[in-house]
């Protein structure tokens, strides 16, 4: 067994420079790297370019990262919880990409899969398609669109073990297994590490070989976006 | 009268199939689930990585790691799967998701949509419309025939920057349903007690009326 357990986030976050290029998982505030971002956040490094979802809000999440003005370009597909980030995309302090979330999904697995590009319907005739090629397959129209990867993936899991199987826990999955593929150091933060041989290799959801660092997370927020419940009859 | 969301989301109720699977966008499309017709069995997709959607959870019960694309808490249904957003849109590009019910902020006769982006006021970004405006088969979409201007959001050309081209099939607003056909749309249904010329006159765009227009059945 390959041993990837680091003691702590300041060891798994070694390497990490300015202007590097970081994915960074979850959907909404569900299934983010919490460690890794409050991590980061306290650190001084500047210019990064983020591909992630969304954005976080105001004081969570990405949040944090764009109070300190530390990302120069966001690559997401939805963005409209944070008013910081509306403030600062607005008067061109940040630079933002947006693309269709099916797209930005595929873009990460193939940058982990080793498929440099891929054609997609989404986006095409719109503004997303400006300047790409176009190719009709089966009667439709598709878009090129290239892979992504990065200097870093940070990812979050419920459960992993030593050897960097991950093991996700409801919608909390998104984008993380992606990202992990596509990472040139992955480092899993999960809120609970076991001994490799404990996880039911059936029952793991990201390989280890995709994960180079992984850390026993600590202090857990999970800050629900929008509680919303129903009445007991 | 015309409709108040509630009974948008009714009128579309009446559109669900018997075992299909279907992707509610937010705003009037999530009431949708709250009409399914007796003896219809639906599966709910969230494009975040659930199919098999429940409704809201109890007070006391909400959990983080589960939510929908509105990020709202919500629960699971027997039978339900979760799984990556790779695979979700595997679902939504492979048409596997057999109707897509979203809002807009504008729908053309040539069924081209625009609901993202108002350039230099509102810019949120399009999620998953792109991918699935892109790949549906069914689209339907659920807006208020008018915005808060009063201006008519069914138009010959959309003024905004569209999310996707020859998409929408049909368009159920507050005052009518329309379908859109290859000539432009139909005038399909009126609203109860709402006149055709109303609509004509909400509407900046051509109607296709073929004799005595019904009124919706809510």
């Amino acid at each position: 067994m390959i041993n990837k357990v680091v003691d702590n986030i300041e060891k798994a976050l070694e390497g990490v420079e300015n202007n590097m290029t970081f994915m960074v998982g979850g959907f909404g505030l569900s299934g983010i790297p919490e460690n890794a971002i409050a991590a980061l956040s306290k650190m001084d490094v500047f210019g990064l370019t983020c591909i992630s979802n969304n954005a976080g809000v105001d004081d969570f999440g990405l949040g944090l990262l764009l109070k300190r003005k530390q990302i120069k370009k966001m690559i997401s597909s939805y963005v409209g919880e944070n008013a910081e980030f509306e403030r600062q995309m607005l008067s061109g302090e940040l630079k933002v990409d947006l693309i269709p979330q099916g797209t930005l999904a595929e873009r990460c697995r193939a940058g982990g899969a080793g498929i440099p590009a891929f054609f997609t319907p989404a986006g095409y005739g719109t503004e997303v398609a400006e300047g790409k090629e176009v190719r009709e397959y089966k009667g439709k129209p598709h878009i090129l669109e290239t892979a992504l990867n990065a200097d870093f993936a940070f990812v979050k899991a419920w459960k992993g073990d030593t050897a960097g199987n991950l093991i996700f826990k409801g919608t909390a999955r998104n984008f993380n297994p992606l990202m992990a593929m596509a990472g040139k150091i992955t480092v899993a933060e999960v809120e609970e590490l076991v001994p490799a041989g404990e996880l039911d290799p059936n029952q793991i959801h990201t390989p280890g070989i995709f994960v180079q660092r992984i850390l026993q997370g600590e202090k857990y927020e999970k800050r629900i976006e929008q509680k919303t419940t129903r009445k007991r009859n | 009268m015309a409709l108040d969301k509630n009974q948008i989301a009714q009128r579309i109720a009446k559109e669900l199939e018997h075992n299909s699977y279907v992707n509610l966008g937010i705003g009037i499309p999530t009431l949708v689930a709250n009409y399914i017709p007796k003896g219809i069995d639906i599966e709910f997709q969230s494009e975040n990585g659930v199919l098999g959607m429940g409704p809201f959870p109890f007070e006391g019960e909400e959990d983080p790691d589960m939510i929908n694309a509105g990020k709202q808490t919500i629960t699971t249904l027997d039978g339900a799967v979760l799984f990556d957003s790779a695979t979700s849109f595997a679902m939504i590009r492979g048409q596997h998701v057999q109707l897509t019910v979203l809002g807009a902020m504008e729908v053309s006769e040539n069924g081209d949509i625009a609901n993202w982006k108002i350039p230099g006021k509102m810019v949120k970004g399009m999620g998953g419309a792109m991918d699935l405006v892109a790949s549906a088969d069914n689209i339907i979409v659920a807006m208020m025939h008018t915005n808060r201007a009063g201006e008519s959001k069914i138009l010959k050309e959309c003024t905004l920057p569209i999310t996707g081209v020859n998409c929408v099939k049909k368009v159920v607003t507050n005052l009518a349903v329309l379908e859109v056909t290859e000539k432009g749309f139909k005038l399909l249904e009126r609203a109860p007690s709402v006149s055709v010329d109303e609509i004509i006159s909400a509407t900046k765009a051509d109607l296709i009326i073929d004799g005595e227009v019904p009124e919706m059945n809510i």
